[in-house]
């Protein structure tokens, strides 16, 4: 109502008006503007400058010279990071890394919560429900703990079991070629649980009134999940996937490095392109490297958000993140 | 009501199996290494790990409070815990609800502003360089809290669940001649305590997991929380040992396995313990936030 008052009495000058109606603005709601002040400083300063230092990946950064007197050296950088095998390999793991975790997880999350959903029982379905999202809240590092209680080859729980089937004791930590498949295993034990509470979240969103014309109708559990459930579940899996798609270039460094860490053995199958930057980082201190595969990695990040958010209009239009 | 066919009841039969095994799958290595850290170190090497204690101790445990070590670590982790969670919430809610509020002319501008943020990142390099260099926050408590005082997730759901409360509630404080300050303290976060509670859950929960940033920025063991002093313990069996060391029992083998399993439940120790109680907050409140604004 009063920015229709402020309207009328803008009859000045167009380049007057426009400056008035920011101090206005200001002067009217200052109050609400000084409250987002420690927000807005905070991510200006840790999010934002930090982008200003993606010049260094075009520098031959020189610690000691700093950000504004090192050497300029163009693409050199990248072409470098792009003809090293490393690189590829590096990639390949990642997006592979990733599809599975994302696809697996989905599909895991989704089953989860449409048996927790039909589950009747009060009590059964609480107690399953925090225990299947428990493991989201540990640390990796913690975890890291776990998998070695679980796969250290003489004394490990699993290598135990194993052992009691007379089945011979396999060195998980000496053989790449098991790691993708453990590491979607942990996924899913850490993750899936508490990814179905956004989809429980729909669930318990439809109207029962569906469900009950279609038992009326005659449709038994297996069909009300298929034709009902599922159809309606579909725009929040796929804005879910889109969201994770976004990241599907950034390994999830937190994950693979306090599991795996220093084991060369497991490179091979296991090294992403956030572990490959912290090395170049930490033990080359290559600075320039890191941070051209780091523009590199963000570069593509944003294109790939923006491509998925693209789809997602033509799609289904409610799943449009913007 | 229509009685139960066949087909019906084998899917439900179905469902109470798959979804009991996968609560088995999430829940033992939970009681594994709990076992485990109640156990003898001979015991742990001879029999491995195990569900359940062989040779029950707790000699482990006693050694990790002896030491000064753990007591530090759990110091830095709630300090960082409380002190941050507490101004996370302080500077992510005055953020939040001024983007909540439609009337707001740079409400929008505003919100890109922030959520650009979760689209592109300086990297790694650039992040490590301004913090060690430019700010000059290596080795102070404070980089494990400020930089993550705003994450723009939290704030979204926030800002979500500010939207959905009745527009009246504020407009009717302002005639009777509140100013902003006082609706969001004394009107809106009170009436938000659904939401408080899941997102200063999360907040606490990224405060509490912090390691990562321990290991870049601080390398005084004074410093090191919980998390990365585990990371520590596992990378470095050394560390482990001068932790079981400073104990002199003559005689006594170092128990450096046990010790590595208790000071993880230790950790882990006060999620577990909370969590249940928190939990139906959360699920709540994610499911509030989860609305797309």
């Amino acid at each position: 109502m009063r920015e229709a008052a402020l309207q009328k009495t803008g009859s000045k000058a167009a380049g007057q008006q426009k400056k008035d109606s920011f101090f206005s603005e200001l002067h009217k709601n200052g109050l609400l503007y000084l409250l987002t002040l420690p927000g807005l400083l905070v991510v200006f300063i840790f999010s934002y400058l930090p982008i200003g230092g993606i010049v260094i990946a075009f520098q031959d950064f020189n610690p000691r010279l700093g950000l504004f007197k090192s050497e300029f050296v163009g693409l050199k950088n990248f072409s470098f990071f792009f003809e090293s095998s490393d690189t590829i390999k590096v990639m390949v793991n990642t997006l592979f890394l990733n599809t599975l975790f994302i696809g697996i997880g989905t599909l895991a999350s989704v089953a989860i919560a449409i048996m927790l959903s039909e589950l009747g029982g009060k009590w059964f379905k609480r107690i399953t429900q925090t225990i299947v999202t428990l493991p989201y809240f540990l640390s990796w590092t913690v975890i890291s703990m776990f998998i070695v209680a679980l796969l250290s080859s003489e004394n490990g729980f699993i290598n135990k079991i194993l052992g009691a089937f007379g089945i011979a004791e396999i060195s998980f930590f000496n053989e790449a070629a098991y790691w993708p498949a453990i590491l979607v295993l942990i996924k899913l034990w850490q993750g899936a649980g508490f990814g179905s509470i956004v989809y429980m979240a729909t669930i318990s969103g439809i109207n029962p009134d569906i469900y009950e014309s279609a038992s009326i109708d005659g449709a038994g559990r297996w069909k009300k999940i298929r034709f009902i459930t599922l159809p309606l579940l579909k725009p929040t899996i796929i804005l879910m996937l889109l969201l994770a798609m976004g990241g599907i270039f950034y390994g999830d460094f937190g994950m693979i490095f306090a599991i795996v860490g220093r084991n060369p053995i497991l490179y091979p199958t296991t090294d992403v392109i956030d572990t490959y930057v912290y090395r170049a980082l930490m033990d080359l201190g290559d600075m320039s490297m890191a941070a051209s595969v780091g523009v590199f990695q963000s570069m593509v990040g944003f294109i790939l958000v923006l491509t998925a958010n693209q789809m997602a209009r033509k799609f289904s239009p409610d799943s449009a993140l913007f | 009501m229509i009685k139960e066919s066949a087909a019906d009841r084998i899917v439900k039969l179905s469902i109470y199996v798959l979804i009991t095994l996968f609560a088995l799958y999430c829940i033992v290595p939970f009681l594994m290494v709990i076992s485990s850290s109640m156990t003898t170190e001979t015991s742990l090497l001879r029999d491995g790990y195990g569900l359940w204690p062989k040779e029950f101790s707790l000699k482990a445990y006693e050694l990790i409070f002896k030491d000064a070590t753990i007591y530090k670590a759990y110091g830095v982790t709630l300090f960082v815990t409380i002190v941050g969670t507490a101004l996370a919430m302080l500077v992510t809610c005055a953020l939040a609800y001024p983007l909540s509020i439609k009337t707001l002319k740079y409400r929008n501008g505003i919100n890109f502003y922030v959520y650009f943020t979760m689209l592109f990142h300086g990297g790694l390099v650039a992040n490590y360089l301004l913090i060690t260099k430019y700010l000059g926050m290596a080795n102070s408590i404070w980089v494990l809290i400020i930089p993550a005082l705003v994450s723009p997730w939290n704030m979204f759901l926030m800002r979500n669940f500010f939207k959905s409360i009745d527009e009246s509630l504020a407009e009717s404080a302002k005639i009777d001649g509140a100013n902003d300050l006082y609706i969001l303290f004394r009107i809106i976060l009170p009436i938000s305590l659904p939401a408080i509670a899941t997102v200063g859950l999360f907040y606490a929960l990224a405060f509490w997991n912090k390691w990562f940033e321990a290991m870049l920025y601080i390398s005084k063991e004074d410093l090191f929380p919980l998390q990365y002093l585990i990371m520590r313990i596992m990378s470095n069996v050394e560390f482990a040992n001068t932790i079981s060391s400073k104990v002199n029992i003559p005689g006594f083998a170092t128990p450096t396995y046990t010790t590595r399993l208790a000071t993880t439940v230790v950790t882990i120790g006060p999620i577990i313990f909370l969590y249940p109680f928190l939990q139906k907050y959360f699920v709540k409140g994610l499911m509030v936030g989860a609305v797309k604004g």
